[in-house]
């Protein structure tokens, strides 16, 4: 049997991957639309589906941006009420490890998992920034070089709450008179760096023992952190010789925490666009990318980059040939656009506009143009059994274990995926035609939690 | 004009030894299928809502009563897909919660249901959920502290809920903008607990304010409500903390004694009388019922059933006597809390409620949609939208 294939679906998130100017294009809050999304993803067959998280609306030059989708629920409460309406699929919640508090957390990913007999997943991410602190009792508290240390300790708190009660330890024994077998279970202790916390945990343990953990973040110190602790990674790298790169990297980092190659699965996020043939799958392309990047994205995108206000350049028109603004630190607050994970992708703007520079000169390209070559580009375009091929390629050759696919329109962009692609992954024989187990631990092929232990006590 | 009647669900019900009896489904307790039967049969009785309990401390070591409880919001987002009419109402603790955080959870409960959401404010003084949390210390807070810092939860969640107008979403193809964010509104809440700045990061709910409640023995608590709530639970006959908390006429006049002190403008709230029932055929074999739960619980050394809200044992025609008396007094309805919910919850569905309805005192079918429709709230306009 060839390696198998995992498959998640991403619900298109708040940036301009989603193309709300489609005519097909729906609400982006109603139950129904996720609802849609959430059935079309378990009809498929797929791993999990998974939600992203922002907690501030992201700003650009004091103003809140408003040129790509926005407003979303709650991550973890919406998922819980799609447990209601599917039955296998994984459900994959996105939670911060700042802004939240460990007791909080672990009792609603417990809550999650046995709301949905075992199908709850983690996403922990570490955004520390005081833009976001503004909605929390909190604001700014925590340096940038702790938001790991917090999330490491958010997590092994976590995990330790989640195995302070004994998988048997409700007996709900009536006649005996007994609901639980000790009068105690749930108890601990915790001192840390960002923790002091005691007590019991109030939530018996949930069908997985733990809920799955998926990291986010791409740093060192993120690759780490999921080397140690996570059981599957969401990655930016889904082109070929960087996913088997990271991949390999990531992989390695697995033995010395005393890990298997197979307990943490890679899930690079992808896009894609399908057509009849090459020719029009190319076309479709091309027009999404026009429809995600307008002309005022365009001109939004150049303003990241340039570091001020790029109003009066016209988008169909050259690339500016004036420098960016430069700041030291794009952390330190000066920077006009806030709330966004990719502000440090500019890690130095003035090579950056160099760059589109040049290749708006050499290709006598449009700055909407060049911004669409820089910011636009799908991960798979082409025939339903192009991308087939090339999803199980990257899966076979260890770029990943799978892919979190991200469609642009909400709540159909799933659909054609579903019909036309996974039927071809079906017939290679590496991805499933139903589901064998029931929990997302078991879609994910890892191995059950950790048996469990009474009393906690955990000390840093 | 008729009443309200909620109930209050709690893990198998309100009596210790509810776990032992009959049908209780103990081993289900942590499961959806449990949860949805309840609030179903709520629903075939047509009732307003359901509030769920909760509390993030175990209060017992005793290994012959139920440990252990779910997060009563996530109890409320799986049930709601699977009920279409009753109103969906769990308790958050305002002390150890980001009021942002519940906002959202609470806008998408409302989307969820579309428009059937409804939170309970709690306040929380125990020392061992302070420890749980170790961010604060239990004895450094007054009760008036705590109070006013759950007003402000309270007032930041509506606010949040407001931050985004009704008509935000333009999806204007021509200038490429998604939002209209002159109709997004930063909140900028300062308060001595926490200050926030919004807006929310979910558009308006369905209700636009979801319906606020609280449970009040107490003056404090009943100015909270005046100051914040639409609803509030009190225990006619009862004992609260700090005594006995009087009759339905004398709480309702400190209810509108504390509306007029802090000045509340707009409805008034709608007071409901918290009753817990022991129901059955007479009233002998309903007190026969309760003797036999307490005995049960008595022999594992238990203390047997204990409430601040009165306890009522007989029939359902008893129990719709004192809602009557009750609604002659001005109280506008009752939340009825199950000694055993097995049990009890199908009298009230099945036997009270024809019985009501037989004296002309409760609906005979929904006729509103939403929670805030139930109670004959209109949507209220948003406080940030220009005129
Ligand atoms: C693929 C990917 C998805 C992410 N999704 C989110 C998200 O939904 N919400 C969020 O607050 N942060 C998200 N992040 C941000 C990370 O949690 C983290 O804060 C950020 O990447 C900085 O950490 P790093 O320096 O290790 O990359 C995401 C990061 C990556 C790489």
């Amino acid at each position: 049997m060839p390696k198998q294939i995992h498959l998640a679906a991403h619900f298109p998130g708040v940036n301009n991957t989603t193309v709300w100017s489609d005519p097909a294009s729906g609400s982006h809050i109603e139950f129904a639309s996720f609802r849609h999304f959430a059935q079309t993803a378990e009809r498929a067959k797929f791993d999990f589906l998974f939600l992203a998280e922002g907690l501030r609306l992201r700003e650009q030059g004091g103003q809140i941006y408003d040129l790509d989708v926005m407003g979303r629920p709650d991550n973890v409460a919406i998922l819980q009420a799609l447990a209601a309406v599917t039955e296998r699929i994984g459900l994959a919640g996105t939670v911060n490890s700042t802004f939240n508090e460990p007791l909080d957390v672990a009792r609603k990913l417990a809550t999650l998992d046995h709301l949905s007999a075992g199908r709850a997943a983690w996403n922990v991410v570490t955004s520390w920034d005081e833009f976001t602190g503004e909605n929390f009792r909190r604001g700014g508290y925590l340096p940038k070089d702790k938001r790991y240390l917090r999330a490491q300790e958010m997590l092994a708190t976590a995990q330790a709450l989640w195995d302070s009660w004994d998988a048997d330890e409700v007996v709900a024994d009536a006649a005996a008179g007994r609901f639980v077998r000790h009068g105690d279970a749930g108890r601990f202790d915790i001192r840390s760096d960002q923790f002091a916390i005691s007590g019991r945990f109030p939530v018996p343990r949930s069908p997985q023992g733990r809920p799955v953990i998926i990291q986010a973040g791409d740093s060192e110190e993120g690759r780490e952190f999921a080397a140690s602790s996570a059981d599957a990674i969401f990655t930016r790298h889904a082109e070929l010789e960087a996913g088997q790169q990271f991949y390999a990297d990531v992989k390695a980092r697995l033995a010395k925490f005393g890990r298997r190659h197979e307990d943490l699965k890679i899930l690079p996020a992808a896009t894609f666009v399908l057509g009849d043939t090459e020719s029009e799958a190319a076309e479709n392309a091309r027009q999404v990318q026009y429809q995600q990047v307008g002309p005022a994205t365009a001109i939004a995108f150049a303003e990241q980059v340039w570091n001020r206000d790029l109003s009066d350049v016209d988008p169909d028109g050259p690339v500016p040939s004036f420098d960016p603004k430069t700041s030291d630190d794009v952390d330190s607050g000066a920077h006009i656009s806030k709330g966004r994970a990719s502000v440090r992708m500019f890690g130095d703007p003035v090579a950056v506009a160099n760059e589109w520079r040049e290749l708006g000169e050499r290709e006598g390209l449009s700055l909407r143009e060049v911004v669409i070559r820089k910011n636009g580009r799908h991960t798979f375009v082409g025939t339903p059994q192009r991308v087939a091929d090339t999803i199980d390629e990257f899966v076979q050759t260890d770029a990943s274990d799978g892919f979190v696919l991200v469609p642009h329109v909400t709540p159909g962009g799933l659909d054609v995926f579903a019909d036309q692609v996974v039927p071809l992954l079906q017939e290679k024989g590496s991805f499933r035609t139903e589901y064998e187990g029931t929990t997302l631990r078991e879609h994910l092929g890892l191995q059950p939690s950790p048996t469990t232990v009474a009393a906690v006590s955990v000390e840093a | 004009m008729t009443l309200h009647l909620a109930v209050a669900l709690d893990g198998t019900g309100w009596h210790p030894a509810s776990w032992r009896e009959p049908g209780a489904r103990a081993d289900e307790l942590f499961t959806a299928g449990f949860w949805v039967d309840q609030v179903r049969e709520a629903e075939a009785g047509l009732l307003d809502l359901v509030t769920l309990e909760d509390s993030f401390a175990i209060d017992t070591d005793r290994v012959d009563h139920v440990q252990g409880r779910l997060d009563a919001q996530l109890v409320a987002l799986r049930v709601g897909p699977v009920t279409s009419r009753i109103g969906l109402v769990p308790t958050v603790i305002a002390t150890h919660t980001e009021p942002f955080h519940v906002s959202t959870e609470i806008a998408t409960l409302d989307y969820v249901t579309t428009g059937r959401a409804g939170v309970r404010v709690k306040v929380s003084s125990r020392a061992d959920e302070y420890a749980l949390f170790g961010r604060r210390e239990a004895d450094a807070e007054s009760r008036e502290s705590l109070f006013d810092e759950a007003a402000d939860h309270i007032e930041v969640q509506r606010r949040l809920w407001d931050s985004w107008e009704d008509d935000a979403e333009i999806r204007d193809a021509a200038t490429g903008r998604f939002v209209d964010r002159e109709k997004l509104h930063y909140i900028d809440f300062e308060g001595a607990h926490f200050s926030v700045r919004g807006p929310s990061i979910t558009p308006r709910p369905p209700q636009g304010q979801p319906l606020v409640t609280a449970l009040a023995h107490v003056d404090v608590a009943y100015r909270l409500a005046a100051r914040g709530a639409d609803l509030v639970f009190v225990t006619p006959g009862g004992v609260g903390r700090d005594g006995p908390t009087g009759d339905a006429e004398a709480i309702l006049a400190q209810v509108r004694a504390e509306e007029a002190a802090v000045g509340r403008a707009g409805d008034p709230l709608h007071v409901l009388g918290d009753l817990l029932v022991v129901l059955d055929d007479g009233a002998d074999a309903a007190r026969e019922r309760l003797r036999r739960l307490d005995e049960t619980d008595g022999a594992g050394g238990g203390p047997g059933l204990r409430s601040d809200a009165r306890i009522l044992t007989g029939t359902a025609t008893d129990v719709a006597d004192v809602l009557e008396s009750w609604h002659g007094a001005g109280l506008a309805g009752a939340r009825l809390r199950p000694a055993v919910t097995a049990h009890d919850l199908p009298r009230i569905t099945r036997e009270l409620v024809p019985e009501l309805q037989r004296r002309g005192l409760f609906r005979t079918a929904y006729e509103a949609d939403t929670l805030r429709g139930h109670f004959g709230l209109a949507r209220p306009a948003d406080r940030y939208a220009r005129v």
